[in-house]
């Protein structure tokens, strides 16, 4: 029996079952977006109040040059984390695949223990080893007395060393779950049809690992791209990111409004990217199917 | 294809294909080094007693018993777990039904509601914050516990509905069949076949929807009033102000604690298998 035919359309208590989960949706996810966008239209007093009205105010705001560099800067740092992430995550995500069962196993509670840990505490662990009185400069300290110390925290070779840390393991899990699925015969195949490592790596196990670095580089992206905290508390004030800005029009600036239109932009820009990720990994799962 | 051996190893084992296997090894073992090495270093220095990570002075718990004897922690590490209770007894509730009912029936906008269900598990975490700000602003709700726990429930549930969902994928809808055959009503149905049946996915989904409001900063950052500041906001602000002992000792709390939780939830998965 396929489970098409056995779905029923639901009488009323069905739908009455339903209705909670998509309340919660409509009031939690798709209200909160509706007027974030109408509050991107609006002005604010002089004490900070909002005014409801129209302006393309913010808009003008966020596509003036400051702005717009933050903007780039920000989408430079994630793409560049999910750059590395995927260079470095991938050969460690190929290796657990194809390990022998009872080491996949361990080797994947070894992956699995950072990703569950709080990317704060992973981040902290790098400010003690970076910061001016830090563990590193307390070993150069050692070997060389007279060395002067220097900070590496707060530069931005220290945003990316912790973005990298916190999202490795979001890269590295996708991956793996796509290199496990892998068709060991396709590849023998390929070797049998005459290609060298090197061309069974660029035409047979990266087109069918696709979906798992698509879905890596939408977790890694994604919030790379809006994350404030990390780059707080390894680039200081320092690297404003636009998670930053738009934390700081919320909570100390209080320009709602102009926070509002920035966080469309950038909504706007999840979505492209979300839009496109789904696509890769469906395309390449359809042509593997 | 069987390794017969009369086949040809030349194509089978290309000469340094054994290369590659030893540098992906290697390459693999020095990410986790990479991976662990920093927390290693975390915990190690939450025994030192000199307040500086430079020099290694002498063995001690007193780091533990600061933290046991800050009251603003433990309070924020309290509200941390009513929180996380209650947002994971919330979004085991929505995603399972939901899961059920998006499986079970055939109805106008199914597709649609299991996009907008993906939504809150990709979308950024700041963007969800700021616009729950706005929305608990607009309706002229002050923040508080119930704030935060509507957040946390929002980028939970999903998680539980697709666990949930990936396992009723596999289930023998003749299940459901027979049951309703020997008289049990739709309801008696799901709850006395289909979730015993569910029971892994369920855990599974409760165990993640507990640990990302745990460890939640970002939604908690904008949703949070001072009395409801969970332990990931104290930390952050603990963080923020720059070295502190007592945060090495507290991180190597929550990274036994986290080994220990996963090592758990892997015994529960094979247990359930």
């Amino acid at each position: 029996m396929t489970p098409a035919t056995d779905r029923r359309t639901p009488r009323w208590r069905a739908r009455l079952l339903l209705a909670p989960m998509v309340a919660w949706l409509v009031l939690f996810v798709v209200a909160p977006t509706a007027i974030l966008f109408v509050y991107s239209f609006c002005e604010r007093d002089e004490v900070g109040r909002v005014v409801f009205s129209f302006t393309l105010e913010n808009y003008r705001r966020v596509a003036d040059p400051v702005y717009l560099r933050i903007f780039n800067r920000s989408i430079g740092y994630a793409g560049l984390t999910t750059l590395i992430c995927i260079g470095v995550g991938y050969p460690v995500a190929y290796c657990i695949g194809r390990a022998r069962e009872a080491w996949r196993q361990r080797l994947l509670l070894l992956v699995m223990v950072p990703f569950w840990t709080s990317f704060l505490i992973r981040t902290y662990a790098w400010i003690t080893i970076l910061k001016q009185e830090g563990l590193l400069n307390g070993l150069v300290h050692q070997f060389a007395p007279g060395a002067a110390p220097f900070e590496l925290l707060y530069t931005p070779t220290a945003v990316v060393i912790g973005l990298v840390y916190a999202y490795l393991p979001f890269m590295i899990l996708p991956i793996y779950g796509s290199v496990e699925k892998l068709d060991g015969a396709l590849i023998e195949a390929a070797y049998d049809l005459g290609a060298g490592p090197l061309r069974v790596f660029s035409s047979v196990i990266i087109p069918l690992t696709l979906p798992g670095i698509a879905a890596g580089t939408l977790l890694v992206f994604v919030p790379a791209v809006g994350m404030f905290a990390i780059t707080d508390l390894m680039g200081g004030a320092r690297v404003p990111l636009i998670g930053n800005v738009i934390q700081n029009q919320f909570l100390q600036a209080r320009d709602w409004p102009f926070g509002a239109a920035l966080g469309a932009v950038f909504m706007g820009l999840f979505a492209v990217t979300y839009w496109l990720m789904l696509r890769l990994g469906a395309r390449e799962e359809e042509t593997a199917a | 294809m069987p390794a017969t051996p009369t086949a040809s190893p030349r194509w089978r084992f290309p000469s340094g294909i054994r290369l590659l296997d030893l540098s992906l090894t290697g390459w693999t073992a020095l990410v986790m080094v990479f991976l662990y090495l920093p927390i290693v270093v975390l915990v190690a220095y939450s025994f030192n007693s000199s307040r500086l990570n430079i020099v290694w002075e002498s063995f001690t718990f007193a780091w533990y018993q600061h933290v046991w004897e800050n009251g603003p922690l433990l309070r924020a590490a309290q509200n941390s777990l009513v929180i996380a209770c209650v947002s994971t007894v919330i979004s085991v509730l929505l995603g399972t039904s939901g899961a059920w009912l998006l499986h079970r029936y055939r109805f106008r906008g199914a597709r649609s509601l299991q996009t907008l269900v993906a939504v809150p598990m990709v979308m950024p975490e700041i963007l969800m914050g700021i616009s729950l700000l706005i929305l608990f602003a607009t309706a002229g709700r002050g923040l508080g516990f119930a704030t935060v726990i509507i957040g946390h429930v929002t980028f939970s549930f999903p998680f539980v509905l697709v666990a949930v969902q990936a396992r009723l994928k596999g289930l023998d809808p003749a299940m459901e069949e027979a049951a309703l055959d020997l008289g049990a009503t739709p309801l008696q149905a799901f709850t006395l076949v289909i979730v015993p049946c569910l029971r892994p996915a369920i855990v599974a989904g409760a165990l993640m929807a507990f640990t990302l409001s745990w460890d939640e900063l970002i939604v908690t950052f904008f949703t949070t009033s001072a009395a409801s500041a969970t332990l990931p906001i104290r930390v952050f602000g603990m963080a923020k102000v720059g070295l502190n002992p007592m945060l090495n000792a507290l991180s190597a709390i929550f990274i036994v604690a986290t080994a220990g939780f996963v090592v758990f939830s892997n015994y529960l998965k094979k247990l359930s298998r």
